[in-house]
């Protein structure tokens, strides 16, 4: 029975994902929810002006070959991270972005974190908002993220799970320790008083307990990405989320 | 960047109060701060903010170092006719920005 409990308890959480937003104070909760004080949408503007700038040698736009975002791009940011089979790894909606921008279109890679990428991925996201995040992949490359969310890292010799399946609910300093979830990506922190991404955040705990943060397009990166959708199906789309 | 989210209604009841709300993606640095090298990070803040109603002001403010980055805004505003609602706001590298939305009051 000692066995099996924290087995029941693992089964609990993924049977129910909290999302961050319930987390949130009723004050953020209510920026997220109107879309006029939601200051993610000033990001998601300037990712639809991005849409349609050509770009590159071909002067081609996200446009010219997806048209219409919010027929093409629907539904899309809720099953990424995918698995791609030539590169055999997985790519977050970020790296696919890129990659788009980098390989289609040829043009300069967007700086990341930059207003242009973050908008992007925000316009993107947004197409997908209300939709329950599903993730085809399964094996060994959800394990392989579930491993490197288990494993303890940094100074402080810490794991991403021990505080975000251990000890979710409870509270670090002054603040609510959250499930951690990803389904708000790209979203506005409070803390940061801009948007950011996922990559952002998770530097942030590493860089926390005091570990070498992944490189950002790094396969590591990209993998533990993957395991957190996995991890928040059932959960739906807040792109662009307000957190604090 | 300054991009802004105005969000007014397009149509109004005459005589009745309605809301303005207003986003601005602004940097508002305090001035307060200091960078990786020590050095003092200049004021960067949107000072003053009118809002007018057809060339009349209805709503004037002055704005300091104590807010955050992108301000969101909201007040409200009486219009007895149809007109253009104007709002500019100047920060304090002189730049002037103006953003207007026609109100159509029944």
């Amino acid at each position: 029975m000692k066995r099996l409990l924290p087995l029941f308890l693992l089964c609990t959480i993924a049977a129910a994902p909290r999302s961050g937003y319930d987390d949130a104070s009723a004050e953020t909760r209510a920026m997220q929810d109107d879309d006029s004080a939601n200051p993610g949408f000033l990001w998601v503007r300037e990712g639809e002006a991005q849409w349609s700038k050509p770009a590159g040698p071909q002067v081609k736009s996200c446009a010219s070959c997806h048209g219409d975002a919010p027929v093409s791009m629907r539904g899309v940011a809720a099953r990424y991270p995918i698995v791609d089979r030539t590169l055999n790894r997985p790519l977050t909606l970020d790296q696919r972005i890129a990659q788009c921008r980098t390989e289609r279109q040829q043009a300069e890679p967007l700086p990341s974190e930059s207003d242009a990428a973050l908008g992007l991925a925000a316009y993107v996201g947004l197409q997908s908002r209300g939709m329950p995040v599903r993730i085809n992949a399964a094996g060994a490359v959800v394990e392989a993220g579930r491993r490197l969310f288990e494993t303890r890292m940094g100074q402080l010799n810490l794991s991403c799970a021990q505080c975000h399946d251990d000890r979710a609910g409870l509270k670090l300093a002054g603040a609510v320790i959250p499930q951690g979830h990803p389904n708000g990506y790209p979203e506005y922190r409070l803390e940061w008083q801009t948007m950011g991404s996922l990559n952002r955040r998770l530097r942030n705990c590493m860089v926390g307990v005091r570990a070498e943060p992944f490189p950002p397009d790094s396969r590591e990166m990209a993998e533990l990405a993957l395991f957190l959708a996995v991890r928040a199906e059932g959960l739906n789309v807040e792109t662009p989320a307000v957190r604090p | 960047m300054v991009r802004v989210l105005l969000n007014v209604p397009k149509q109004v009841r005459k005589g009745e109060p309605f809301d303005v709300k207003l986003l601005i993606s602004h940097p508002m640095e305090s001035g307060q701060r200091r960078d990786a090298m020590g050095l003092a990070i200049p004021r960067d803040i949107i000072n003053r903010l009118i809002c007018t109603f057809d060339g009349a002001e209805v709503f004037r403010m002055d704005l300091f170092p104590a807010i955050a980055a992108n301000p969101f805004l909201a007040f409200s505003v009486v219009a007895e006719r149809s007109g253009t609602l104007t709002i500019a706001f100047v920060d304090d590298h002189g730049v002037e920005q103006t953003e207007t939305s026609a109100v159509e009051a029944v």
